[in-house]
């Protein structure tokens, strides 16, 4: 098992950054029109404050008196300057909206379907909350980043350059001073960046917990209540919430110190343009008015960079966001599918070999040894042992939801990873033990195996499996919903509605893990007899709790303690002494009163 | 409909208000520190103008004019350039800080008032409220309604400059003041136009937002189903299809906030203009001086910056108001299981009566249409003598788990009662159901916890008895085979345990309790049924007191057992069945008497026996009447 990648927690912001803007191309879609609107509205806010001083100084205060009609032209201009100002801004932000929300809406798909693209171990290695925020808030934290610090950044930097500009043309003396004062402050915003970002990933991280927390307070909620345990499941999200607080607060007061640094340096920067600036022009080197015209610059440097810090605070926000999306991409399925390269399997009867096969669950005790076992097409084998002998294990690597620690399994002699997923999964369709379901109509829910059935199908499937009464017995029919997580169902019911679902994908292999424990035995044997019918000429594995499925088996594989012990006939085993005749007396000893 | 889905209503704002208030209420300290920080970062951002300019005209044109200048001066001007920026920086700090905690707090608060709803409000409310919803309000919903408290210092804190300024320029003209303030109303009619075009926008993405919350959680709920049968392009069709209406929700809500704010922004700089427009006829009329209309539209530029903060806050205000509707909604959900303050009474096991039940789910989408919601259970009644066990037999669907369900009073019957030692179970106080009575439900769930908290479920119990309890649940031997025992972690899906491994940690999870009505249903499908035997035999005879020496259950007598059962074995232990068909009570009776009476019973509980002989009548001749077997064949 691969649990969510790692690595990309210690990577670098700007690497992070990099990548992520690689992964989704959405993002720059008309950025050179955005830019070139961001750079007419940015301008704009400049300039209007400009414009109306310059009118204030030269038409009311200027060196004749009040000039009344440069005062109206200046007016009408800066009015239209305004306008054009506004009109860029809302042009620049409904592009930018479009594209960042297109980029965010298809990185969420990405990372959804990349979740379904992991292996069975590692999806359930994840706590189903955590795994939720990562298609939702943590995608989200990128927004605000995209739809405004994005640009910002690009937009400051040039704003930096010209002030750099200009105030080296007035006087570079004074330019290097004012470089000399930022450059501690631009090394100790790296250094601080990289405490933020590290605090805005714990944010995200708690944030996970929180939802997992709360998730499994909703998910549970019959088990908590039948046991009372509403205070401790209280006590353990009061602890993620609190987790999460502290993590926000530490991030926010980390933040809130970058800011008085900036003002400090800024300040430090016209403390000392103004001392220097003064004894250059006692010295004759500046006249007065260049040395105002330099402290505005200054302003015009300063307020970039606290806007860039600002905007770095953000972007580690949102890179952290970024991250535990990126986190999911990057982890590789291991249990991958060959796709294209693949092969396909023709149709027809299934024949299954395992050899040497063995298996251990990551960082557990081996719980498959050298199994080797051939399975013939066409026949119905059923599989028993103890509780935790193995069965479920052998069913899961059958079926390709993991990969065996040692040896292969190979199905028509191909070897199972080598099969493309869409042939493996038309063709092996297992059924487990519990059956979840949608909340959606009894109908849909079985359409899962096969979208193109229509309802008489539907029917037709019901009716071959002997389901024909359960289903007229429901008061809705096939538009019955089944609720969430079919709980609207019997575990019984919904044991039959995932069976039905398998059933109607047509399979050429199909596995049952103990599909039919929580059904009454009535009901079972029913079923027992329809599924004899409809997998004949199908190759049958079922994993049987109960031995009249072993009976009435070509085969029985017995299981103990992760390997095979017998195998053969019911007739047979039961006959010789060993594990199945255990088993097998067991079961009549249950029936017998 | 949702929980809280809003109408629109046009008083958003007035709402908006509403929701800031609660939290200026909650945390009017940190509120009070978060404006006053806010107030002297925007009184030293004036004053750093002001120290600029009188370092100007005060120390660097003197010294221009004069060739030359002293130390002292140059120190002076630094020193208050760098005090007054100090003065701010301690500003800024403090209002990020102390709003950024305000956040928080509410956040946290809120986050914990809404799960320990979800805690509380009754199983049939979680039934007709889909997790990812649930995860949304506690999650998107939260941190929207607390939104607007990022800007909102700010905007308080600036409020007396907005004063200040207005007074100052109502007192040098009012004429102009009158056209300046014309800004006013107009940047209050684009708030209204503002709040009611977007507030049925962000309604549908907060809206779409869950939804995406929930299709995400249910779809990797069932990630195995998924992936047997091959359906991850459908599902993430399905997924694309939530998230594209996310988008696009979303680019409309970019859409009005886009046009809110390059307006709102433009619009003191219009009235600065106006300013000088009207004020350049006044002056031309000689109704004011030069240096009046430069006062005026230097107070003027001084507004654009507390109208801006107003504006952060205005912008935030209807998606604020949105997840606050949508929080109110868990918050006041109503129905609730009432308690009564009954003790529930004694040591020994616990007899239990159940009179006349009825019950129906409702599920949510009948709530809008007129489908009677089917009746699960009618008129069941049946009485558990203390000490006795009863099975509860039926064919699937017959109602079986529901009347469990009743029994440890997870939900309420719609008539009928259930009583427990003669009390009514809604006349017992909180907690007393679960202090005298367990279910081992059919689905095993296991949290993110260890062995022993999965066990315990954090109730102060010494190992001893956890182990004892895992004995008897057959679990003893393959917990002390992992790696870290009982502090083994396992995981809310661990697929590491097997289903028989899981579900005896659940068995296990009852058993460690001692509870005095134990409620299996269909709990030991997993486990051996020699092993069930012994469980239900050691329970019947009182032997988990053997168990623990701690002296409070030391005069135990064992428990009253229901067990939900198809294993005749398992029937054979108990003293009576239930047998239940549609929803009734069938009949009643021993094994031997209703094997005798039932027809439904006896094919039931035979099924496997009939199976067998109609096989062997079949084998020599092939094809034959499945459904018609041996009717009702007398098999015992």
């Amino acid at each position: 098992m691969t649990a969510l990648s790692e690595t990309s927690i210690g990577e670098g912001a700007v690497s992070t950054l990099r990548r992520g803007l690689r992964l989704s191309p959405e993002f720059r879609a008309g950025l050179a029109g955005t830019l070139l609107l961001a750079l007419v509205a940015t301008a704009g806010r400049v300039v209007v404050p400009i414009a109306v001083q310059q009118t204030i100084d030269r038409g009311v205060t200027g060196a004749h008196g009040p000039d009344i009609g440069f005062i109206r032209t200046a007016v009408l201009l800066c009015a239209v300057v305004v306008l054009i100002t506004a009109v860029s801004a809302y042009a620049m932000n409904v592009r930018l909206y479009r594209t960042t929300e297109t980029g965010l809406a298809a990185l969420r798909v990405r990372a959804f379907r990349h979740v379904h693209d992991l292996s069975m171990l590692t999806q359930s290695g994840e706590r189903r909350g955590a795994l939720v925020s990562r298609v939702t808030g943590d995608v989200d934290q990128i927004s605000q980043f995209m739809q405004w610090g994005g640009l910002m950044i690009i937009i400051s930097l040039g704003q930096l350059v010209v002030a750099s500009v200009l105030m080296a043309v007035y006087s570079w003396p004074l330019a290097l001073l004012v470089w000399a004062a930022f450059v501690p402050l631009a090394l100790a915003l790296r250094r601080f960046q990289r405490l933020v970002s590290g605090a805005y990933t714990r944010v995200r991280e708690r944030t996970g917990d929180l939802l997992a927390a709360v998730s499994e307070s909703v998910v549970g909620a019959s088990v908590i209540r039948a046991y009372g345990a509403e205070e401790r499941t209280a006590r353990k999200v009061d602890e993620t919430v609190a987790a999460t607080r502290r993590a926000q607060t530490r991030a926010q007061g980390l933040v809130a110190m970058t800011f008085p640094v900036s003002e400090l340096v800024a300040a430090l920067a016209t403390a000392a343009v103004v001392v220097a600036g003064t004894l250059l022009g006692v010295g004759g080197h500046l006249t007065a008015g260049e040395l105002v015209a330099f402290l505005f610059l200054v302003t015009l440097f300063v307020s970039p960079m606290q806007t860039a810090t600002e905007v770095l605070n953000e972007a580690q926000n949102a890179i952290a966001g970024w991250r535990r999306v990126l986190g999911v991409l990057d982890t590789e399925p291991d249990v991958a599918d060959p796709g294209e390269r693949g092969e396909t399997l023709p149709r027809g009867p299934i024949e299954v070999r395992f050899e040497g096969v063995g298996f251990a669950y990551p960082g557990g005790p081996p719980v498959l040894h050298g199994v080797d076992v051939e399975i013939a097409p066409r026949t119905r084998i059923a599989i028993v042992g103890e509780t935790g002998s193995g069965k479920t294990t052998f069913a899961k690597l059958l079926t390709r939801l993991m990969d065996p620690t040692t040896g292969r399994v190979l199905v028509d002699g191909v070897p199972l990873d080598r099969v493309r997923f869409s042939s493996l999964r038309e063709r092996i369709v297992m059924v487990p033990q519990d059956g979840f379901l949608f909340d959606a109509s009894l109908a849909d829910n079985i359409r899962y195996g096969r979208q193109d059935a229509t309802d008489e199908d539907l029917e037709l499937a019901l009716t071959e499996l002997g389901l024909a009464d359960w289903l007229e017995g429901l008061p809705r029919g096939l538009a019955t919903p089944v609720g969430q997580r079919g709980e609207s169902l019997s575990a019984g019911e919904r044991q039959l509605v995932a069976l039905a679902r398998a059933y109607i994908a047509d399979p050429d292999l199909l596995v049952l893990d103990e599909a039919t424990s929580a059904v009454d035995p009535a009901t079972e044997v029913r079923l027992q007899r329809a599924l004899d019918g409809v997998t004949r000429g199908r190759t049958a594995i079922s994993i049987a709790h109960r031995m009249s499925t072993a009976e009435a088996a070509d085969e029985v594989i017995v299981f103990d303690a992760g390997r095979i012990v017998q195998r053969g006939p019911h007739a047979a085993l039961v006959a010789e002494p060993g594990v199945y005749a255990g088993l097998h007396e067991s079961w009549i000893a249950q029936r017998t009163i | 409909m949702p929980p809280g889905a809003p109408r629109v209503n046009p008083r958003i704002l007035r709402e908006g208000m509403a929701v800031l208030w609660v939290a200026i209420k909650a945390e009017p300290r940190v509120f009070a520190l978060s404006v006053l920080a806010s107030a002297l970062y925007a009184l030293m951002t004036v004053g750093t103008a002001q120290v600029l300019g009188w370092a100007t005209e005060h120390v660097m044109l003197p010294a221009f004019r004069s060739g030359r200048t002293t130390a002292g001066a140059l120190a002076g001007a630094a020193a208050l350039i760098i005090g007054v920026a100090a003065l701010k920086a301690l500003g800024v700090a403090g209002r990020r800080f102390y709003a950024g905690l305000m956040q928080y707090r509410m956040q946290a608060e809120y986050r914990r008032a809404v799960t320990r709803q979800y805690l509380r409000l009754p199983l049939a409310w979680h039934h007709r409220h889909p997790t990812g919803q649930l995860l949304s309000n506690a999650n998107a919903d939260v941190e929207a309604s607390w939104a607007p408290i990022a800007p909102l210092p700010m905007a308080v804190g600036v409020v007396f400059m907005l004063v200040i300024a207005a007074v100052s320029i109502v007192l040098t003209d009012v004429t102009v003041a009158v056209v300046g303030f014309l800004v006013f109303p107009a940047i209050a009619l684009l708030n209204v136009v503002y709040q009611r075009r977007l507030a049925p926008v962000a309604t549908r993405a907060q809206q779409l937002r869950a939804e995406v919350s929930e299709v995400a959680h249910e779809s990797f709920e069932g990630g195995l189903v998924v992936k047997t049968l091959g359906r991850e392009q459908a599902e993430t069709e399905r997924f694309e299809e939530a998230a594209d209406a996310l988008r696009d929700a979303n680019i409309q809500v970019g859409r009005v906030r886009g046009l809110f704010d390059p307006v709102l922004e433009a619009l003191p700089s219009l009235g600065v203009l106006a300013v000088l427009l009207i004020g350049s006829l006044r002056l031309q009329a000689g109704a004011m001086s030069a240096g009046d209309l430069v006062n005026v539209a230097y107070l003027f530029t001084l507004l654009a910056w507390p109208i801006r903060a107003l504006g952060w806050v205005l912008a935030e205000v209807p998606r604020s108001v949105v997840g606050w509707r949508r929080v109110r909604g868990v918050l006041d959900a109503g129905g609730s299981l009432p308690y009564g303050a009954a003790e529930p009474g004694g040591d020994a096991a616990a007899s239990l009566e159940v009179r006349a039940v009825r019950f129906g789910y409702e599920s949510a989408e009948d709530e809008g249409e007129d489908v009677e919601p089917g009746d699960v259970l009618h008129e069941v009644s049946f009485d558990a003598g203390a000490g006795r066990t009863i099975a509860i037999v039926g064919p699937t669907g017959s109602g079986k788990s529901t009347l469990t369900s009743l029994l440890v009073r997870l939900v309420d019957p719609a008539e009928g009662t259930v009583l427990l030692d003669g009390v009514d179970v809604r006349d017992l106080r909180a907690g007393g159901v679960a202090d005298t009575a367990a279910l081992v439900p059919q689905q095993t769930f296991l949290f993110d916890d260890t062995v022993r908290g999965n066990i315990t479920l954090g109730a102060d119990l010494p190992d001893e008895r956890v182990w004892e309890a895992l004995r008897l649940a057959q679990a003893d031997g393959f917990v002390a085979a992992l790696a870290d025992g009982l502090d083994t972690q396992v995981g809310e899906r661990g697929a590491t345990l097997s289903g028989g491994q899981r579900q005896r940690l659940a068995l296990a999870r009852a058993l460690v309790r001692r509870p005095r009505l134990l409620v299996m249903d269909d709990a030991t499908s997993a486990v051996d049924p020699q092993v069930e035997a012994r469980i239900l035999a050691a329970l019947r005879a009182g032997q988990s007191r053997q168990v623990g020496q701690d002296g409070r259950s030391g005069d135990r007598t064992g428990a009253t057992v229901i067990v939900v059962a198809y294993r005749k074995a398992t029937i054979a232990l108990a003293d009576e069945v239930v047998y239940l068909e549609h929803g009734r009570v069938s009949d009643r009776g021993t094994h031997a008497e209703l094997l005798v009476r039932s027809t439904g019973y006896r094919n039931l509980v035979n099924a496997y026996e009939r199976a067998e002989a109609e096989q062997e009548a079949l084998e020599p001749g092939g094809t034959g009447d499945i459904e018609g077997g041996v009717e009702d064949g007398v098999l015992k």
